[in-house]
């Protein structure tokens, strides 16, 4: 398959701190990537110098077989680029922004209005394109942002927390946008969450701490990383018989009693244990508090990884 | 080459931001403001000496309005320009950087020249605007006198040059930081520094006098003033321009290799 992206050995120091260090990956072409990871793990470290924003201080980065620094632009003439912040000119009316990244982009004057309002169009933008920037909302900015690098049609796409500060209704539209674009497009994007990044992407790239500690699909990382579903309750009773009357249930797995009659509950194969759990608490006289179903959260499945991780350095270092 | 955009994306984007803050009204029309003041009393000058010289052939034979209004106005014209020129450049990088629209505007496929010429030429042009109005000057005169077009031509070009190489070094000082008022401060001191540099050669310096003379912008904004278009001085503006947009694009590269 044709790699789209390449990135060896890439390296970045801002002044004496290490941001990223000696990362390694590929995309395909067609292919979505999700890179997740905390915040200062070095995502958008990593995308600013695909977009060559930043220069390495080590390691080369190719997109479509171009150096990122060498054949800075080239490789800007193929790339559409989302930056986190979603800088815009907050001075000027949609038409007027869309039309200067028109022009920047290199679209041909004749074929300028058709294109911006294909990307006006798919951004949901035809409504407010002349308001000023300035007095969007920010789910109206992050798209116009989505516009302008979705303007000339590039082949490789990279978003930098595309639908961070978005109501519900607005990430599901996004979400919806980005997937339309596979295939076609090549995308990188960085998120926080794990839920959209396994919605959205073939594959997964977890970083931390500027090192790459886990990259497969989503399905591979989540069976890896949280097994079963888990329920929190608080009931209030007897805590030793409640514990004890909750392990009995066949689907459960393991109860854990954290105090004041509150329980973690680990169920087998992703079974949803919420009725038999509310259903024995009631029949038994208790009173139940609260219930309510635990999703395996990216902080988890990064303090897992980032727990192992340390744990290994330590015991190397007493070995 | 395809997909690649010209300076002219940018020196239209530069003007539609010009025209919608109110740094360009606000600039425009204070140095209008005090250039018609100006021209209203230098020409209520001439006036009144045309009054006195209708009692004396002598000094009626000395009248000329180029030399009693329009000359003074224009050197009186360049010292309003130096106080402004850092408000027209100072957001061209500074702000750029402060909003993060830079990594827009280095992420597209623009070469650092397009972006250089693109804002240097949209500040020129909002600068040729102002200029162009204060052609009502000499208009609003031929009324009353003869005026010698040919050198007042000479005082214009002379005022672009002039106004070229003060927008050049202020594009660079914006370049320098994300902050407005420090690319403003820095351009004006900078600017000042290469207007007063010729007064050494009056204070007697011996040999290094007429080297700082030489680097003076006023001192070669007087020869187009008294009317003279010598080649000495085009070289030197043209230079001075390309000298501080060469820092300006140096000062672009090096910013990939910071963080």
């Amino acid at each position: 398959m044709d790699m789209m992206i390449e990135v060896q050995d890439l390296t970045k120091y801002y002044g004496p701190t290490l941001a990223i260090s000696r990362l390694n990956f590929e995309v395909a072409a067609g292919e979505i990537v999700g890179f997740l990871g905390p915040n200062g793990a070095g995502k958008t470290t990593t995308l600013k110098i695909l977009s060559g924003f930043l220069s390495p201080s080590s390691g080369t980065a190719r997109i479509n077989g171009r150096d990122c620094v060498t054949q800075s632009l080239e490789v800007r003439q193929s790339l559409g680029y989302l930056p986190e912040t979603v800088p815009l000119y907050t001075d000027l009316t949609v038409t007027q922004f869309l039309r200067f990244a028109a022009q920047a982009k290199g679209v041909e004057a004749k074929a300028e209005t058709t294109e911006m309002h294909r990307v006006m169009d798919a951004c949901g933008l035809e409504a407010v394109q002349k308001t000023l920037i300035a007095s969007l909302s920010k789910g109206f900015r992050q798209r116009v942002g989505l516009a302008q690098a979705l303007m000339n049609n590039p082949p490789v796409l990279i978003f930098d927390e595309p639908t961070i500060g978005l109501d519900p209704s607005q990430i599901v539209e996004i979400r919806q946008l980005i997937k339309e674009l596979a295939g076609a497009h090549t995308v990188i994007l960085s998120s926080h969450i794990l839920p959209e990044v396994s919605q959205l992407c073939q594959r997964v790239i977890i970083i931390n701490r500027g090192q790459i500690v886990a990259g497969d699909t989503p399905e591979n990382l989540s069976r890896q990383l949280g097994h079963g579903s888990r329920v929190r309750l608080t009931v209030q009773g007897p805590e030793i018989e409640v514990a004890a009357a909750l392990q009995k249930i066949p689907q459960v797995q393991e109860v854990a009693g954290q105090g004041e009659g509150k329980f973690l509950v680990v169920a087998a194969n992703d079974l949803d244990v919420r009725p038999q759990l509310a259903r024995l608490v009631v029949e038994r006289g208790w009173d139940l508090l609260e219930l309510k179903a635990q999703e395996f959260t990216l902080e988890e499945v990064f303090l897992n990884l980032v727990t192992e991780e340390e744990s290994e350095e330590k015991m190397e270092e007493e070995s | 080459m395809k997909n690649v955009g010209s300076f002219t994306a940018v020196l239209r984007k530069e003007l539609a931001v010009y025209f919608a803050t109110p740094i360009f009204y606000i600039t425009g029309f204070f140095f209008l403001l005090l250039g018609g003041y100006f021209f209203y009393s230098n020409t209520l000058y001439y006036s009144l000496v045309s009054f006195q010289a209708a009692q004396n052939p002598m000094l009626a034979g000395q009248l000329n309005p180029l030399q009693m209004v329009f000359r003074p106005l224009f050197a009186t014209l360049a010292v309003v320009l130096l106080l402004l020129v850092p408000l027209l450049t100072m957001r061209l990088l500074a702000e750029e950087k402060k909003a993060g629209t830079a990594e827009l505007l280095f992420t597209y496929p623009l070469t650092d020249w397009a972006i250089i010429l693109g804002k240097f030429l949209a500040a020129l042009l909002i600068y040729a605007i102002f200029l162009a109005v204060t052609l009502a000057y000499p208009l609003a005169f031929t009324a009353l006198a003869r005026l010698d077009w040919a050198s007042l031509a000479s005082c214009y070009l002379g005022l672009m040059l002039l106004g070229g190489a003060c927008l050049a070094l202020g594009l660079f000082a914006s370049s320098l930081t994300e902050n407005q008022i420090i690319a403003a401060v820095t351009a004006f001191a900078l600017l000042l520094l290469f207007w007063i540099i010729g007064w050494q050669q009056e204070i007697g310096s011996p040999g290094w006098g007429g080297v700082f003379a030489a680097l003076s912008m006023m001192d070669h904004f007087d020869a187009f003033i008294r009317g003279v278009i010598d080649t000495r001085d085009l070289v030197y503006y043209f230079s001075f321009i390309y000298f501080f947009l060469f820092l300006t694009k140096r000062q672009l590269e090096s910013r990939r290799w910071r963080a």
